[in-house]
């Protein structure tokens, strides 16, 4: 097959099954999160903080994949 | 077909520099941060006016937020951190004017980014804890765990990079692609999606950087 059409494929692969991972790492975090709020309101604003820092953390391997699929789409060495 | 992320437009040469696209952004950012600090700073009073008080809110907040996650005393991170978070926040944001292109949406300037904050960890650290004592903050809390520091080092800054970058260029991506396949008005729900997200990079960037900065300083805990 051509390398272009390979790269195409592997990045229109890339991002969902890359994205599973982390959407179901962040819905587990944000319903402990949300959890947490409820039991105990007065730390809410730690526990937000944390939760942005964590999601940030987790987005990340969300964001790899999405930069895997943009370098195979436009700075391939392979496909020219 | 949308132009490459990963190319910037050249503007201009000096001598065998190209000077690209987000350079010249930059520095419109840093002339306009720059030149409204001074003017906005230049009366301050014992009793503030709108003015004051509306930048008093911002610096306090700042602090209080560094202050929180750092649990020492904030004024030596201060100005790196605030300024960080002050740049960000415009640079992030500017995308959304016409005619301009955000420069973190582009590759160099995330990565400048991370690597001051990678120079100002190394830093922070070695003045509090002296040279020995961070070079070995390293091998805590056993010695086979120094190949792993050593690259959590630098795969947290590439991190730092890669998701500064990423979040802002796939914002401004998707809303070219929704200009060019639906019309004029159609991305603009994007684009209120678009001032969330370049806040919550700025903030997250500010506070990842405060953390390795803390743990740095600290020395107990590093992540």
């Amino acid at each position: 097959m051509d390398p272009k059409l390979i790269s195409i494929i592997a990045a229109a692969l890339a991002v969902p099954i890359g994205s599973i991972g982390p959407a179901l790492a962040e819905g587990r975090a944000v319903a402990a999160a949300m959890d947490a709020i409820a039991r105990q309101p007065e730390a809410a604003g730690t526990i937000s903080r944390t939760l942005f820092v964590g999601l940030a953390m987790i987005e990340t391997m969300a964001i790899y994949c999405l930069v895997i699929a943009l370098l195979l789409l436009f700075a391939n060495p392979y496909a020219g | 077909m949308a132009n490459s992320p990963f190319a910037a437009t050249i503007l201009f040469q000096v001598g065998p520099l190209p000077i690209t696209r987000p350079v010249v952004t930059t520095w419109g950012i840093m002339l306009v941060l720059s030149l409204g600090s001074w003017l906005l700073t230049r009366r301050l009073g014992r009793r503030p006016d709108r003015r004051q008080a509306m930048l008093e809110q911002l610096v306090t907040g700042i602090a209080g937020q560094i202050e929180a996650v750092m649990r020492t005393d904030m004024r030596p991170f201060m100005p790196l951190l605030g300024t960080l978070f002050i740049f960000l926040a415009v640079a992030n944001l500017c995308g959304l004017l016409p005619g301009v292109e955000a420069p973190t949406s582009k590759l160099e300037t995330p990565a400048a980014l991370a690597l001051i904050v990678f120079v100002s960890i190394h830093y922070f650290g070695v003045r509090s804890q002296g040279l020995l004592g961070y070079l070995a903050s390293f091998a805590k809390p056993k010695l086979i765990m120094l190949p792993l520091n050593i690259v959590s080092e630098i795969t947290r800054t590439f991190s730092l990079m890669v998701r500064l970058f990423g979040n802002v260029m796939s914002g401004e991506f998707v809303i070219a692609l929704v200009v060019g396949l639906a019309g004029l008005f159609v991305p603009i729900p994007l684009m209120l999606l678009e001032i969330l997200v370049g806040l919550v990079q700025a903030y997250i960037f500010t506070v990842l950087a405060t953390v390795f900065i803390g743990a740095a300083v600290g020395g107990s805990e590093r992540d």
